[in-house]
């Protein structure tokens, strides 16, 4: 296999979700530390090279993704908005990743309000899953983050989450929404 | 006194509250609690006038108000029956208020990042049915696909009958043993043959719990190809049906 960089370039390329490095060594019949090697060795040229798209790791495995830069472009071809997600939703996902395995109670709790239908949506466009039930009485269930959700967040695992930030006082930036409803209220 | 917010843009009351208490720049330690009841009433009479329909969560939080403000407002016990433990009436309010807090900026955060689909993309194949695929790549069927399955199945057969004659109600115990001597004949069934051809509603019920009672009896096996793909049973390497007393009541349907 001289060619090797250009095979596991190949396998990368045709995978439609991000191909985990047992994988493609599964395919060629070689080593983890080899396959890996080839796959770091392909991270750094795309990095370097000034090409319309680079290979990441997410999700435990390697996908070709544009860059970030060219987002509009892309999305004049596909003549696509770009998505928002609902304050509610990020809320929502957001208790679910740093507090998985979490039970719907937790999560109103923490939000202070209703979250069944924000948890309904997140399981249909599956960012979140059912873990199981918990063992205390009424057996509810248990929700965490998928693996839908690192690929959408482009994150490799849970531990490339951002640290939580601990607050002992009230932090004066606003959300976001709420900045642009100053914008325009009414005097 | 107006209240020059913007209403129907509060997640909760504890939104509410947090845009009330960095409005006014109060103290989140020593919440003047009579000030901030007397706003946060306001603004909910504001939604109701506004005919908004306010969410009982915003009333059960007026309603924690209150009782926080009754409670300082009682006489402070002398001195030594002051119990050690004795907590301040809004400790618990603030605790959460910070906690909250922290997931709204951690969801901001996470709002932030570049997101595949919008800034970031991959490319999109459009038709994963072409190309057979190994039976050792197919994974085990979550819950959340099995419901959605026959949800689907659910909302697309039972049709309205109009020659009902017999009524002759299909056990589950009958079902299995039918559906094993299916597995007997043929390899593997798709989710949708386990269902026939225009079944009643009971039969897809019937059928659908003999399904589950077979894999949970290790007697079968649920795979699918990939994700969003077709769903099979597979019989599994068992022990016979002989072993197991298939009648209703020890199945729980008697």
């Amino acid at each position: 296999m001289d060619d090797l960089k250009a095979i596991v370039e190949a396998l990368v390329f045709v995978s439609e979700s991000p191909v985990k490095i047992e994988q493609i060594a599964e395919a060629l019949d070689l080593e983890k530390p080899k396959v890996s090697a080839v796959l770091l060795e392909l991270c750094r040229e795309y990095e370097g090279n000034d090409r319309g798209f680079e290979l990441q790791r997410v999700a435990g495995g390697y996908q070709f993704r544009t860059r970030a830069r060219h987002a509009e472009w892309v999305r004049r071809l596909s003549r696509a908005k770009p998505f928002r997600f609902s304050r509610a939703a990020m809320e929502t996902l957001a208790i679910i990743a740093y507090r998985q395995p979490v039970t719907r109670a937790d999560i109103e709790y923490l939000r202070g309000v209703d979250s069944g239908g924000v948890l309904k949506t997140l399981l249909d466009k599956r960012l979140v899953r059912i873990l199981g039930k918990k063992d205390i009485p009424g057996r509810p269930m248990i929700y965490g983050t998928s693996r839908g959700f690192l690929e959408l967040f482009g994150l490799n695992d849970l531990s490339g989450l951002p640290t939580l930030k601990e607050f002992d006082q009230l932090s004066l930036d606003l959300p976001l929404s709420e900045v642009a409803a100053d914008g325009n209220q009414t005097p | 006194m107006s209240y020059d917010i913007k209403i129907d843009n509060f997640e909760g009351p504890l939104d509410l509250l947090l845009h009330l208490i960095r409005k006014n720049e109060m103290d989140i330690y020593n919440i003047p609690i009579a000030e901030i009841t007397v706003q946060y009433l306001a603004t909910i009479d504001t939604m109701q006038s506004l005919n908004l329909d306010v969410a009982g969560e915003f009333l059960l939080m007026a309603a924690t108000l209150l009782h926080i403000k009754s409670r300082l407002l009682l006489p402070q016990p002398e001195e030594e029956y002051i119990e050690e433990d004795e907590e301040d009436p809004r400790a618990e309010l603030v605790r959460r208020l910070l906690e909250y807090q922290k997931y709204q900026a951690a969801a901001r955060e996470l709002d932030e990042r570049e997101l595949l689909g919008r800034e970031l993309f991959a490319r999109t194949f459009p038709s994963p049915e072409l190309g057979e695929q190994e039976e050792d790549e197919f994974v085990a069927v979550g819950l959340y696909d099995l419901v959605e399955a026959m949800r689907a199945l659910l909302r697309q057969r039972p049709q309205a009958a109009y020659h009902e004659v017999t009524f002759e109600q299909l056990s589950v115990s009958e079902r299995i043993n039918q559906i094993l001597t299916q597995l007997a004949d043929r390899e593997r069934l798709t989710f949708g043959e386990l269902f026939g051809e225009s079944p009643s509603r009971h039969e897809v019920v019937v059928s659908f719990l003999a399904m589950l009672e077979l894999v949970k009896l290790r007697m079968a096996r649920l795979l699918q190809e990939a994700r969003f793909g077709t769903i099979w049973l597979y019989p599994a390497v068992a022990e016979s049906p002989a072993d197991f007393e298939l009648d209703e009541e020890a199945l729980g349907y008697g």
